[in-house]
Parts: C-alpha cells; structure tokens; sequence
C-alpha cells in the first residue's frame, strides 16, 4: 500500500464570472521516504495540488489518503515551507520554532529539546534563540522556518517554492542542507518548483504538470546514481545535463502547445 | 590600518556634533515661537490691542492658575474630567476592536453590517448627547459614554481593515499546525495589527477629550468642560483659557503615554 494516494483530484475555482479548472485527472501515489517534485509553469496549480494534498483546499472532486486515512492537519502529519519564512516578527526565533508544537499543545520539555537540537544542526548556535526573525539573513530565516516545520516531526513535508527567494549561493547551499536533513530523518517530501535543476537535483521522481487546467504531463525517474547523491554534487553529475535537456524540451513542447 | 580607524572615528564624532547642533537649532526656534507667542498676547493685551476682557492674558491666567491650585477646586475638575476621558478612550477602543474581531470572525455579519457602520461613522457622534443623558442618567456614566462612542464606530472599521489585510500567508502556516480559528487570531492577526490598534489609541486619546468635554457642556457640574461653559455664561474667560490650558497639557501626557506604551509593545 503507497504511504500517498492521491486519486483523481479536479479542482475548480468559482468567481462570479469565472469558474477556472485548475486541476483535473491528478492521480499519483508517493512511497514512503520518496522525495518527488512537482515541477512546471506557473499557473499549472502547483501550490493548488499542495494545499489539496496539505487538506488547507478541499478539492472539488477527488480523495486524498496518508497512510489510507485522509490527511488531518490537527495531527501534525503535514510540514509545510512557503516561498518565503514567514517567521512571525514579533516572536523571537524560539518562539518561533515551538509555535507548531505549542499549537498542537505537545510542548514539552523533551520536544522542546528536540527543537532546539534541530535549531543547532542547521548551524544556528544559541545565541539567535533571543533574536528576532529581522535580526537574520535570508538563508538563516529559511533555516529557522525549516527547524518550526520539522520540529513537530511531521509525516510528510511539503515545500512550496522554498528556495525561490534565496540568491543563488545560499539556495544551493540550503538545498543540501534539507537534502540531508530528509535523508536522515527518512522523511517523505514533496517539493513544488520551476526550476528544472533543483527538481533534478532534489527529487527521485518529477512529475511534469502541463498548465491550465493542470495535469500531470509526464513522469520523470530520476537515476539511482543522482538520487544517491547530494544536489550540489548530483548537479556536477554527468548523468545531469542530458536529464536537463529532456526536461527542458519537454516544458518548451507545453509552452507551444 | 589605525590610522584609519582614527579618521572614521573622527568623521562619526562630526556627524554626532552636527546632529546635535541641528537639535540645538531646531529646540531655540521653538522656543522662540513660545516667547514670542506668550509675550506677544501679554503685551497686546496690556496695551489694549485685543480685547482683555475677552482674550484674557498670560498673567491672568497663571494668577488664576495658582489660585485655583491653592483653594484646590482646579484638582478636582482635573480629576473628575481625567477619571471620564480615561475610561471613555478605554472603553471606546477596547469596544471597537473586540467589534472588529467579532466582524472578523464572521464575514457575513460583517457583509450584514456593512451599511450600518458607514450611517454610524458619519453620523456626528455628540449629537447623541442628549439622548444619552436622558437615558443614563446625568452624570459620570453618560460624559463616559459619550468619551467611549466617539471612537468606537472609527476604531472598528480602522482595526477591522487591518485584520483583513494580513497576510494570508501566516494563516496558511498556522493552519498547517492544525491551529484553531482563535488561535489564528490570537497568534497572528492581533498582534500583527498592534501597530494599527496604537496608531488608533493615538486619535482617539483626542476623540475622547472632545467627547468628555461635549458631555461636560451638556450636564456636568464638575470638570473642565465644566469649567469652560461656566466661564463662558459669568463672562470670564480667564477661566475658559486655564481649562484650555489644563487640557492641553493633559492631552499631550496622554499621548506621551500611548507612544510609551507603543515602544512597549512593538519590539523595536
């Protein structure tokens, strides 16, 4: 049984004058520890599908099961990143971190640690505990929002567009860095991007959505030799530039078409 | 590389100088602009330029003032009218923002009510006066009432707006935890309007005083308002610019206060 099923999701958004399908016939399974990307132009409902799959968007049609149970947010089975942090500025950075936990009201001594530990695997020392979120660079608020959304160990991790508003030295960095982090903590993750080498160099499988209404165009497996490595190497790889291209020619194809 | 080091240091040391120098000039002005107000009203009315009977002096009313203090009747009206105007700015802004949250909370309310706070924020405010005075009887409650429902109709729309313009995006963060609907509210919308809800306790610490005073010249026979209207019917109107005085100031303190209260409250 696949740890994420995703069956025949259509969602269709309603305005008065409008009703736009911005998803239609997505079906798809993750397995467990899998790290899969969603990768495509904008407007191919991307973020859509992730809120669906996330249970922040009830689909028009559709199931979507985790473990063969539907996806229940109160349980902290859902990690979520955004494009930017989103850190709350007028909380400190611990403050921040424990907030999944304090919510879910599981704050305790023992999870506090684990935070705090998580804090200072991502190379953040304890001196920016005190601090507030404007006290720190970009890559290191990323760091802190990714320390808030693991430390309730969640399930599944869903990164919108975590990187996008990075420079491109700290994305490559913090790209390995999570890279890691999921590895080693055999977390399963789905990944939404439009950035063809991130998608390559993160995922094992790609799944290529065309755009209105979006569907899932094709699928993409990565090679055993890119999975097994890290993104800044699986970058350097020699197996990456022709993945590249394939993708590359794939997106332009939906372009005109 | 000290060498360096000196001259930056020297350059920083100028730059402080020339701030300070700026603050020194921009205080002296001010000052003058106090003298030559305060000597220039003494002298006009001395020579009889304006109407002393009328317009007063700057002498008169600090003799007035001393008096005043000495036979302790200032320090009552100032209590009585300070007690009124504080619990009316409470009172108003605490109203309005918990009638923010509850529009807030439920959207078709908020569609329901929507005409009905616009008729209420233009209607002139002080023109219920009256009615208030009939119905809560005259005295402290109804000047308190009328302090609290000059701002509340304005801090409502004003913090309801801001509620409403918070970025979704720290809801949808929230919501991943599986956070509540207050808790969403407790976590990111209120304080992510605390600066709104400062900036609406600074206009309203001027609403109330219009309010209270309002309420003063309708029933009181205590206060500052109190005090004015008196002035006005025996035609002394010395007594008129010392309220106006005693305002002023007490006004301002309660702005100082807010702005305090302000550098409490957003982290800086």
């Amino acid at each position: 049984m696949s740890f994420l099923k995703v069956q025949d999701i259509h969602h269709t958004y309603f305005t008065k004058d409008t009703a736009t399908t911005a998803l239609s016939d997505i079906s798809l399974t993750v397995e467990e520890g899998e790290f899969v990307s969603f990768l495509g132009p904008s407007g191919c409902g991307k973020t859509t599908l992730l809120s669906i799959i996330a249970s922040l968007i009830k689909p028009t049609e559709g199931t979507v099961l985790l473990e063969n149970k539907p996806v229940s947010t109160s349980q902290n089975e859902i990690g979520y990143m955004l494009q930017q942090d989103y850190l709350f500025p007028w909380k400190t950075i611990e403050e921040n971190i424990l907030l999944g936990l304090k919510l879910s009201k599981q704050l305790n001594d023992q999870t506090k640690n684990y935070a705090l530990t998580l804090l200072n695997q991502m190379g953040l020392n304890d001196d920016v505990k005190k601090q507030l979120p404007k006290q720190l660079s970009g890559g290191m608020r990323q760091r802190v929002a990714l320390v808030r959304t693991l430390a309730t160990e969640p399930k599944l991790l869903m990164l919108d567009e975590p990187f996008s508003a990075l420079d491109y030295q700290t994305k490559l960095k913090l790209e390995d860095l999570v890279s890691n982090t999921l590895d080693e903590f055999g977390k399963t993750a789905i990944l939404v991007t439009h950035d063809i080498g991130e998608a390559i160099a993160m995922s094992d499988r790609v799944f290529l959505l065309s755009p209105r209404p979006g569907r899932i165009h094709k699928t993409f497996e990565m090679p055993t030799e890119l999975r097994g490595s890290s993104p800044f190497a699986a970058r350097n790889h020699e197996a990456y530039p022709s993945i590249f291209q394939t993708i590359w020619k794939e997106l332009e194809s939906l372009e005109q078409g | 590389m000290n060498k360096d080091n000196n001259h930056v240091e020297l350059l920083h040391n100028q730059y402080i100088k020339s701030l300070k120098l700026e603050n020194r000039w921009v205080r002296f002005y001010q000052a003058i602009i106090f003298l030559v107000f305060f000597s220039g009203w003494e002298l006009l009315s001395k020579k009889q330029w304006i109407d002393p009977l009328i317009f007063s002096s700057p002498s008169k009313i600090t003799t007035l003032l001393i008096n005043k203090i000495q036979d302790g009747t200032l320090i009552t009206h100032i209590g009585v009218t300070l007690t009124e105007t504080i619990l009316g700015f409470i009172l108003g802004t605490l109203l309005g923002t918990i009638l923010a949250a509850i529009l807030w909370w439920s959207p078709f309310l908020s569609k329901i009510l929507d005409p009905y706070l616009v008729i209420l924020n233009a209607m002139p405010k002080v023109a219920l006066g009256p009615v208030l005075i009939v119905a809560l009887s005259p005295g402290y409650p109804s000047i308190i009432a009328m302090g609290a429902i000059i701002s509340i109709i304005i801090t409502t729309i004003v913090v309801y707006t801001a509620f409403k313009e918070v970025d979704p995006n720290y809801l949808k963060v929230l919501q991943t935890f599986g956070a509540t609907k207050f808790q969403c509210f407790k976590e990111a919308i209120l304080p992510a309007c605390f600066p709104t809800i400062i900036s609406t306790l600074k206009v309203n610490v001027g609403l109330s005083w219009v309010g209270v005073i309002v309420g003063e010249f309708l029933v009181s026979s205590k206060g500052l308002g109190y005090m004015i209207i008196y002035g006005f019917q025996v035609f002394n109107f010395t007594l008129v610019f010392l309220s106006l005085f005693v305002i002023a100031i007490f006004a301002t303190i309660m702005y100082q206060l807010v702005e305090l209260l302000e550098k409490k409250l957003i982290k800086e």
